[in-house]
């Protein structure tokens, strides 16, 4: 992969440097690409050979395609899809305070999600529509995680060879595939437990008051709970101020409050989930 | 009076590209008032003497606005001073009888060349593909013709900034060259005579980067690390410019075929 580059003059037909003598009075020299033609003069500038790393990408192709295969593209829907999730996962743990207020509200709730917007649609509909919606989400994220982390890691073939010293990455911004990977393998079991119910052998279709208290009185699970939840609000912490970043959301206005803002979510939402299993374990929901 | 400083060093040596390298330790002394790069000099005149072939490093201007020094110092991108190049770092930043280890910038898409030297030419690349302006060259424009806000004049001179020396690169955990190529791209965009190419330059500068270099997960190391103190500020408008330039490009494209 790396050229012999000891000779710093080697030159290639495509690093002509191009420049314009000024009378051309149109301005559009900036080709859609890097390989540039139809210039007024060009003078070749011998020039160091830069590696080879990826491939460059074909031209020509839909735009909506170039943008989700460019590497700020797919961080533009890793945090559109993480803004879904966020979403998701702040009204699910609001709605599930509603077990505080004992087994008939819950299921009630439980109930109602079924029938949201119902008789204007049929019932499961609008709640299909939030499953698909988060299966993408879901996907999307993912998938762009993976992308991303294959780029970076041929990105630097060969590592520092002594220790680095960090300064701004922290524990949250250095363990996102960690946490995520552990986030993922929690919502699986957490359908399995809760929704479809094949891990959870007291499972009862539609009680779910019964099914969450079952499920938690098995010390095991509500410490798998509790950890993956504190693992979603490390992602988190992370996440949500890297989101604003990649969204381009940032002005002196109000970047002070991004740090802020995302630890507010995270803390929230490691908070009020961590509770559940808490609250079965001392007896308070049960 | 300065103090001598007694110190150990375990420097990268790596004979050209592709071949196998390792550190090697020397001890050198060295007045606090020294800079780093005049101490590697003096780690070259001993080695030179004893018949050894000298250390490789790159350096030009020394006094921080070239962009060519540059090596990881314990870890550290040009250092633990913060806003200085390896040029500009004072010995007095060590302590005497410190082992202080020096590495090559480490990136796919700056190769080693040599030692502690690399081959930066991906940054040309980037830069060839947009970071500049089209303009008629002449006399001089007088001064204020083209009206700039101020505080856009003062951000695009934030941005350019940039000495291109790829610690930001070197510092990033994923090897990504976002804040290079943002400070390139933001110096342009916010100044009226960046527009006409506005977008065209925030699409081709961002798919020349991925050519090369990793991906941005927002760790602020590059910010940290860069001698020139420049912000991720410049990233997020860059990611913001990215998704408009397929937007406007598209547009223009249309545009084109009615015309
Ligand atoms: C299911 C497994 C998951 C995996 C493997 C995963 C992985 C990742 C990775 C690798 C990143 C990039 C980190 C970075 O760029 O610094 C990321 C970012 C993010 N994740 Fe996740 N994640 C998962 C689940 C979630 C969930 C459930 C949520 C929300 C509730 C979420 C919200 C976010 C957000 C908001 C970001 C920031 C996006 C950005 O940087 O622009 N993730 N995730
Ligand atoms: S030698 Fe010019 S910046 Fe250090």
């Amino acid at each position: 992969m790396v050229r012999d580059n000891t000779t710093l003059g080697a030159f290639r037909e495509q690093d002509r440097f191009v420049i314009n003598t000024g009378r051309s009075p149109t301005i559009s020299p900036i080709s859609h690409k890097r390989r540039r033609t139809g210039m007024t003069q060009a003078i070749e500038r011998p020039g160091a050979d830069a590696p080879v790393v990826n491939k460059p990408k074909p031209s020509k192709r839909p735009w909506p395609v170039e943008f989700a295969t460019s590497a700020v593209g797919m961080k533009w829907i890793m945090a559109l899809s993480g803004l879904a999730l966020i979403g998701f996962v702040l009204a699910h743990a609001f709605g599930n305070l509603k077990v505080y207020f004992g087994a008939e509200d819950f299921d009630h709730y439980a109930e109602s999600l079924r029938t949201l917007l119902y008789p204007i649609v049929p019932k499961t509909w609008v709640l299909w529509g939030m499953r698909i919606g988060l299966i993408v989400a879901f996907g999307a994220h993912i998938g762009s995680a993976i992308a991303l982390t294959r780029i970076n890691q041929k990105a630097r073939p060969v590592r520092y060879q002594s220790p680095r010293n960090y300064i701004a990455a922290n524990f949250a911004s250095r363990s996102m595939r960690w946490t995520g990977i552990i986030v993922a393998l929690f919502v699986l079991f957490h359908l399995a437990d809760l929704t479809w119910g094949f891990a959870n052998p007291d499972f009862v279709r539609g009680d779910a008051y019964a099914n969450l208290v079952a499920s938690f009185d098995r010390l095991p699970v509500a410490i798998f709970y509790m950890l993956a939840n504190i693992a979603l609000g490390i992602h988190l912490f992370h996440g949500t101020w890297s989101m604003f970043q990649s969204m381009g959301i940032n002005s002196p206005r109000y970047n002070s409050a991004r740090r802020w803002i995302a630890g507010l979510v995270a803390a929230a939402i490691t908070v009020v989930n961590v509770s559940f299993p808490l609250a079965v374990t001392f007896g308070v929901v049960g | 009076m300065s103090k001598v400083l007694e110190l150990t060093l375990e420097v990268w040596r790596q004979d050209g590209p592709g071949t196998k390298g390792a550190f090697e330790t020397y001890t050198v002394e060295i007045p606090d008032d020294a800079s780093f790069l005049e101490m590697l000099d003096k780690v070259n005149e001993n080695l030179f003497q004893a018949g050894q072939e000298p250390i490789t490093f790159d350096h030009d201007c020394r006094e921080g606005i070239c962009g060519s020094c540059g090596v990881m110092i314990d870890g550290q991108a040009h250092g633990p001073q913060k806003g200085t190049a390896t040029c500009q770092l004072h010995m007095r930043q060590f302590s005497d009888g410190q082992t202080i280890r020096v590495e090559p910038w480490r990136a796919a898409g700056f190769p080693i060349i040599k030692d502690l030297m690399v081959n930066r030419a991906a940054f040309d690349r980037i830069v060839e593909s947009g970071g500049y302006i089209t303009v008629t060259t002449g006399a001089a424009p007088d001064a204020n013709e083209i009206p700039v806000p101020k505080d856009a004049a003062d951000s695009a001179m934030d941005a350019a900034a940039c000495i291109g020396c790829g610690a930001c690169v070197a510092a990033c955990p994923n090897s990504a060259a976002n804040l290079f190529t943002a400070a390139k791209m933001q110096h342009l965009n916010q100044l009226p005579q960046g527009q006409a190419e506005r977008w065209r330059r925030s699409e081709s500068m961002v798919e020349t980067m991925e050519e090369f270099f990793g991906s941005c997960t927002n760790h602020g190391e590059c910010q940290e690390a860069c001698p020139k103190e420049i912000t991720i500020d410049f990233i997020a408008m860059m990611n913001r410019d990215y998704l408009r330039s397929k937007l406007v490009n598209r547009r223009r494209l249309g545009e084109r075929k009615i015309g």
